[in-house]
């Protein structure tokens, strides 16, 4: 017999993390991306086959796990935040990624991801928001813009949406980011810092549909604007972006302003250097959208704190601490007993 | 037969008694009629309980809405209901009289508070006339007492204030009944020294209420045709007992499971009336190998659970009727996954909210078929208090060894009522095997026992057992996702089969009192075991051509069940729903079983029961 998984002194690779399974996306379809970057981030991590879990919930994002050689789950419609509590509240070691979407985090799961943020389980949340429903055929999603023609809204959604991170943020996720299916190595690098989190990591990761909703993030991505439009944020560095890293942000009070560095006497040390354990700084940033501005990415709040499955891991171990293990015996005798000879 | 007792006093010896208490939800009702509960288990007596409160936390005071219940049964003999007609009531307000007069049978003794009985609660209560004075009452034998007064008057001096003074008008009542049913008063005196231990001058105010209480009945003049009572031991089999209720028992035997399965639980729940105290009972069980987890909403409470069986854990939740219903497309996944789980469903009165704090039967239908598509799993009822132990116990039995949801039906009426209990010792509890799987070869996730067609419980972080499991259908011998028509086709009916292959597993159906063939079998599930025995015992003594046939297996039904049952010439199903076990037994059987249903939120009385067994063996032999 030949052990899947050799001792530790072989280095995994991208194709160890691959499993037999025909991937079965749209061709073109911004998921192929991300997997890749999984697939080959994973080994760089030092991550094992057999501690990784992929849990997802229905959607096109969340066939993922079938295509990961590690343990998957492909839970229902919303609810893997509440699968993976229940995973890493037996088994706080394994190494948890969420997988969701738009429609299945943000609408149906919603609540879900509400409680999973704030209770900050040691897990990584990836939600790949392309602004449609995929799987169900085109219709829109809580993320799409008012507007938007669908099969379900054919004279256009009225649905006002909603900002993921702005969501994260107020749920209080501890760390919020967001990555570009198609900018890999930057996405890939989204995937190590989350990883290294202790908490709930969230990442919000624009992703195109090309067949129900082609280009809905091209007004950011596309090659000859991207610099303009795009700001990779570092914590304690100043928020400039463009061609020649000559725009900045300043952030003053409730107002965000775009400046040029150089122009009507304003230097880099005007613009408002990036703090990422400040919220109120994150949910401005978050805010910002294209075209009027550029959109933030990279790790745009990041402030850790106890990881709700340590706690509990925590008080069981304090429980047996104080009063030893259980006895069952004496637990049906406690409190009033009589004897009937 | 009367006794003599201390002084000048004759009791009259009962074999048994039935109390109601009511009062305002705020009276302390539950607490004394808890109290009177375990002096009289002290005492030696067989008993039964039925707390019977609004969904209100506190309802305005007065208020028909308003009024607590709590009804007990204690007896010399062996007894296994709350008893059908309160013997004597004890009314703190106007409107605990008016709610509960109905149900009085003439005759009966009625304790009343008359310093309750204002102008303002005899208005709230919709009298328009006192009926301490207009003569209403005069059927009854009536004990009228300005308990308020005297209760507060022997409060008062502890150094309490008014309003706790006036409080301890409930532990007075406790301490008048106690004299006149000869009980004594040191469990309650100690309890409340413990209960009030931060707070000595309540539990003074307290104790001096109840000896005062006490005090009055050894000095007043009762009235005439009130009389003293007492109630001997009853012969229970021999053991250590302790009061227990349904509930608890639910919570003590996942505990016992964990340790009998040597597997960590993860209980993940959502509060919910009246499931809630399992929660309560299993949260401060840490160090039994219980991890507890209040989740934001019923899907999540399941869902957790689930994550948990699939790590390795054996994942239970808690609900009631309507989160059932939130929680059945996560229960399909767990019967389409293949995993162990256990969903403790205690059932309350609907459709909808229905009557959160009221009692009923009516999940089965929720419970057998309440999944999209054919989603078969196993159903159980414990049938008492006590038997919530046991059959918590061997829902995990059968989960880990079938790799399947277990759902336990009791219900309201069980959860909250207490019963004495003989107390199992854990070494006689029978140990349940699991094994989680470590093979590496030929592993995929779907190999089967060939013997049970279960599959096999390979765990997260197990090298080499690296698998993706999801609600997908799946190929019966790869595991992968299949949309093969015939493979579908085979694999629901390897999930039925799986499920039909556990009454191999389980004991035979027996009757429960009677013969195994004859007139009639009343069949009973659940919670209404106690009043159908009662019943059945009762028109056997007087002749009667009936058996009582009790189900504790809901699905997959005992082998012999049909074969059983097609000996009656007659079967009826009373149950507390419009009639589910019935059909279930007509569609499996083609049996033609009657039904009795009942809906009231209430269980069963005994004469209810006893009823319906005259009136089938009447129109049976005038046929």
């Amino acid at each position: 017999m030949v052990p899947l998984d050799p001792p530790a002194a072989k280095k995994l690779t991208k194709k160890d993390f691959t499993s037999d399974q025909e991937v079965r996306w749209c061709p073109g379809c911004g998921d192929y991306a991300i997997l890749a970057a999984m697939q080959r981030t994973l080994p760089e991590l030092g991550a094992t086959r057999e501690k990784s879990v992929f849990i997802s919930g229905i959607g096109c994002s969340s066939r993922f796990p079938y295509y990961m050689d590690t343990y998957g789950f492909h839970t229902i419609h919303g609810r893997a935040p509440a699968f993976a509590t229940g995973v890493k509240l037996v088994n706080p070691e394994l190494d948890v990624w969420l997988i969701t979407g738009d429609g299945d985090g943000l609408s149906i799961g919603g609540n879900h991801l509400l409680h999973v943020l704030r209770r900050n389980v040691n897990v990584q949340v990836m939600m790949f928001n392309n602004r449609i429903y995929g799987l169900t055929k085109g219709q829109y999603s809580p993320t799409s813009l008012v507007g938007l023609k669908s099969p379900s809204s054919p004279m256009g959604s009225i649905d006002a949406p909603v900002n993921p991170l702005a969501f994260a943020l107020g749920a209080n996720a501890r760390f919020v980011s967001r990555g570009i299916d198609t900018m890999i190595k930057p996405l890939s690098g989204l995937f190590k810092e989350a990883h290294a989190h202790k908490g709930t990591s969230f990442i919000e990761i624009l992703q195109n549909c090309p067949v129900f909703n082609d280009g809905t993030w091209t007004h950011v991505t596309a090659k000859d604007i991207s610099d303009d439009l795009q700001l990779w944020v570092e914590h304690g560095k100043p928020l400039l972006f463009g061609k020649d890293k000559k725009k900045g942000l300043v952030l003053t009070g409730e107002e965000v302003k775009i400046v040029t560095v150089g122009e009507n006497g304003i230097t880099e040390a005007d613009v408002t250097v990036h703090d990422e354990t400040n919220r109120a700084m994150a949910f401005a940033l978050a805010q910002l959208l294209a075209p009027e501005y550029p959109m933030v990415f990279g790790v745009i709040f990041r402030d850790p704190g106890p990881a709700y499955d340590e706690g509990v891991v925590a008080q069981v171990a304090e429980a047996v601490e104080r009063n030893g293990e259980g006895d069952i015996d004496a637990l049906l005798r406690s409190g009033h007993t009589w004897t009937v000879e | 037969m009367d006794t003599p007792v201390s002084q000048d006093v004759t009791r009259k010896t009962l074999e048994s008694v039935v109390i109601r208490f009511a009062g305002d939800s705020g009276d302390g009702m539950q607490l004394a009629g808890t109290q009177f509960t375990q002096t009289s288990a002290v005492a030696g007596n067989d008993l039964a309980t039925f707390p019977d409160f609004p969904a209100e936390i506190r309802a305005p005071a007065g208020t028909l809405f308003g009024v607590s219940g709590f009804q007990l049964h204690f007896a010399s003999k062996e007894i296994l209901t709350p008893g059908d007609d309160p013997d004597v009531l004890v009314a703190m307000n106007p409107a605990a009289l008016k709610v509960n007069l109905e149900e009085i049978p003439t005759g009966s003794f009625i304790i009343i508070n008359s310093g309750a009985f204002t102008k303002s609660n005899l208005k709230k209560a919709g009298y328009e006339t006192n009926p301490l004075d207009d003569g209403s009452l005069e059927a009854y034998r009536v004990l009228s007492i300005d308990i308020s007064r005297l209760a507060t008057a022997a409060a008062e001096p502890s150094g309490v204030g008014a309003k706790s003074a006036l409080r301890t008008k409930n532990v007075w009542t406790l301490g008048l009944l106690y004299w006149l049913f000869d009980r004594d008063r040191t469990s309650t005196t100690q309890w409340l020294k413990q209960k009030f231990a931060k707070k000595p001058e309540l539990a003074e105010a307290n104790i001096a209420a109840l000896d005062a209480g006490h005090a009055y009945g050894e000095t007043a003049e009762l009235p005439v045709g009130v009389e003293l009572y007492k109630v001997p031991k009853a012969k229970l089999p021999g053991g250590t007992y302790r009061n227990i209720e349904g509930n608890t028992a639910l919570a003590w035997g996942i505990a016992a499971a964990a340790k009998l399965s040597n597997t960590q639980v993860m209980f993940g729940s959502y509060p919910i009336t009246p499931a809630s105290s399992v929660l309560h009972a299993l949260a401060p069980l840490k160090h039994f190998g219980v991890t507890t987890f209040q989740a934001e909403d019923e899907i999540a409470a399941v869902c957790s659970a689930i994550g948990a069986s699939w790590a390795g854990a054996v994942g239970v939740t808690s609900t009631s009727g309507p989160g059932m219903a939130l929680k059945g497309e996560a229960i399909g996944l767990a019967v389409m996954i293949e995993l162990p789980l256990v969903i403790l469903d205690v059932q309350r009165a609907g459709p909808s909210t229905g009557m959160p704090t009221k009692t009923e039967q009516a999940d089965l239908f929720q419970a057998l078929y309440g999944r999209n598509s054919d989603a078969p799993l196993c159903v159980l009822a414990p049938k008492s208090a006590g038997d919530c132990f046991t059959m918590a116990i061997e829902a995990v039995r059968i989960a880990t060894k079938y790799m399947t949801p277990v759902i336990v039906l009791s219900d309201g009426y069980i959860a909250n009522g207490a019963e004495p209990w003989s107390i199992p010792n854990f070494a006689d509890l029978p140990k349940i095997e699991v094994q989680h799987h470590t093979e590496t070869e030929d592993f995929h996730p779907y190999i089967r026992d060939p013997e049970t067609l279960a599959r096999v419980w390979p765990v997260p972080g197990t090298p080499g057992l690296e698998h993706r499991v999801g609600g997908l259908e799946k190929d019966f011998k790869s595991g992968h996702i299949s949309y093969d028509p015939e493979n579908h086709h085979k694999m629901t009916q390897v999930r039925a089969g799986k499920i039909m292959g556990i009454a191999d597993d389980i004991p035979e159906q027996d009757v429960e009192i009677g013969e195994s063939s004859g007139k009639l079998a009343m069949v009973s599930w659940g919670s209404t075991y106690g009043a159908v025995n009662e019943a059945v015992r009762r028109a056997r003594a007087d002749g009667k051509d009936v058996s009582q046939v009790h189900i504790r297996y809901m699905w997959p039904m005992p082998r012999n069940l049909e074969a059983l049952l097609s000996k009656y010439e007659q079967i009826i199903v009373p149950e507390l729903n419009a009639g589910q076990l019935v059909k279930v037994l007509r569609s499996e059987y083609l049996l033609p079983a009657q039904s009795l249903p009942k809906v009231a939120g209430r269980p069963f009385r005994v004469g209810e029961v006893l009823d319906a067994i005259d009136e089938a063996l009447a129109g049976k032999e005038s046929n």
